[in-house]
């Protein structure tokens, strides 16, 4: 898991003729916490979705490598996991059916003790079977977590990872992202402090326009 | 990927049954639509022609008012990127394309025979060719359906665009498909009927194929 890499190589993105950023390079070989910051409309929500390989770069290359081995983009959701507001579940089905279809559908198992681990972490376990439309904003983002945590990926992206969450979910998230970035890479797009104070190594995006 | 893609296909099926968003409307069409055609032609009697005319006309608008929301759906609930998330382009397809095939058939079915029980001329003469010509054409009108629907559903106007879109791609298959039923009413044989069944087969595999050579590039940004 640690010899896990993801290299960008000149990315740019452009929507129709407004410039979001252009070159932005870096190297992330070692297992660890590393932020992406920028003022509204910088891109750091398009960077991370280029990252996880939701939406294509208008120029330049994204390689996520295994070892030596690079990841086809056909494979790449198997090996990230992915927070953010914007992210939607299945309302009508309850937590527990959510994470027992999303792994079904990933090909992988499901873990029943594994999520029960995070479902209690999260302070989710008393809930988990009640439809997902029943929950607070809050409830649904630290549900967000378990899904991106559940098939243990070798990569983290966490946009915003912090919003819609009170104090006591807040600290459950950077409990998780301190333990996560030992064991793999871990990517936070945000602009509070106390996200970006986890992180080891900062990209600014209004440098690259 | 077929594990993978029969467990979307569940999930659909799942979600289907919870919020009825197809159902629903593809029920209350084939009754309205039945209706319409039954109140309009009131005592005359109408020619085998117009009859498989007709049933093929049902079917296409009630694929219209129901199939688009295999994708559609994913998109308003803002799910989309969850299964982006989760699953290859070609396990969603899979999975879509399933549920549409099945939604295809037991519609059709329904249509089929309300057809059979209010219709005077819809009277089948050869029967192995009516099954056929309805197979092929189930599956060819599902999985036009299916990509289309994945093509409509980012865009803004979705409720038009989807049978604007539909009309044209659609069109060499019901054509042919009206002839084929024409011909199982009248008992015309497999041979005489050998063109018409190459045409949609020919439809039916470069549709499956083009269908999931393009998904890739709509399914990303």
């Amino acid at each position: 898991m640690s010899s896990y890499s993801i290299q960008s190589q000149n990315l740019s993105k452009l929507f129709g003729r407004r410039l979001i950023f252009k070159d932005v390079n870096f190297n992330w070989t070692e297992k660890g916490i590393f932020g992406i910051s920028g003022p509204n409309g910088s891109g750091k929500s398009t960077l991370v979705k280029i990252v996880a390989g939701l939406i294509a770069p208008s120029s330049g290359k994204i390689i996520h490598k295994n070892s030596t081995v690079e990841i086809i983009p056909e494979k790449l959701h198997n090996h990230i996991g992915f927070v953010s507001p914007y992210l939607v579940l299945y309302e009508e089905f309850s937590a527990w059916e959510n994470l027992k279809i999303f792994a079904k559908i990933r090909g992988v198992d499901f873990n029943e003790e594994k999520v029960i681990y995070y479902l209690t972490q999260f302070l989710l376990e008393n809930r988990k079977n009640d439809l997902v439309k029943t929950y607070s904003s809050g409830m649904k983002q630290r549900l967000k977590f378990i899904f991106a945590l559940m098939h243990s990926p070798e990569v983290l992206i966490f946009d915003e990872p912090t919003s819609n969450l009170d104090e006591e979910g807040k600290k459950v998230v950077y409990d998780i992202v301190r333990e996560e970035g030992k064991h793999r890479i871990v990517i936070i797009a945000s602009n509070e402090i106390k996200d970006l104070e986890l992180c080891s190594e900062i990209l600014l995006l209004e440098k690259f326009k | 990927m077929i594990a993978e893609s029969y467990a979307l296909f569940k999930k659909d099926f799942h979600s289907e049954l919870r919020t009825r968003y197809a159902i629903n409307s593809l029920a209350m069409f084939i009754i309205v639509a039945i209706s319409v055609i039954l109140f309009s032609i009131g005592n005359e009697t109408i020619t085998e022609s117009l009859t498989a005319g007709l049933f093929w006309v049902v079917i296409f608008f009630t694929a219209m008012s129901g199939l688009s929301r295999a994708f559609v759906s994913e998109e308003e609930r803002g799910t989309t990127l969850t299964l982006q998330l989760i699953a290859s382009p070609t396990t969603v397809f899979s999975g879509k394309l399933i549920f549409n095939l099945i939604l295809v058939f037991c519609m059709n079915l329904v249509i089929a025979l309300l057809y059979s029980a209010l219709f005077e001329k819809f009277v089948v003469q050869n029967f192995p060719l009516f099954l056929l010509t309805f197979i092929l054409g189930n599956i060819g009108l599902a999985v036009a359906s299916t990509i289309i629907a994945a093509i409509i559903a980012k865009a803004g106007a979705k409720g038009t665009l989807y049978p604007v879109l539909s009309f044209p791609i659609l069109l060499p298959l019901i054509l042919t498909c009206v002839q084929l039923t024409l011909f199982s009413f009248d008992g015309t044989s497999f041979e005489e009927a050998q063109f018409e069944l190459a045409i949609v087969v020919g439809y039916d595999v470069i549709m499956f194929t083009a269908s999931y050579m393009l998904f890739d590039f709509i399914w990303k940004d």
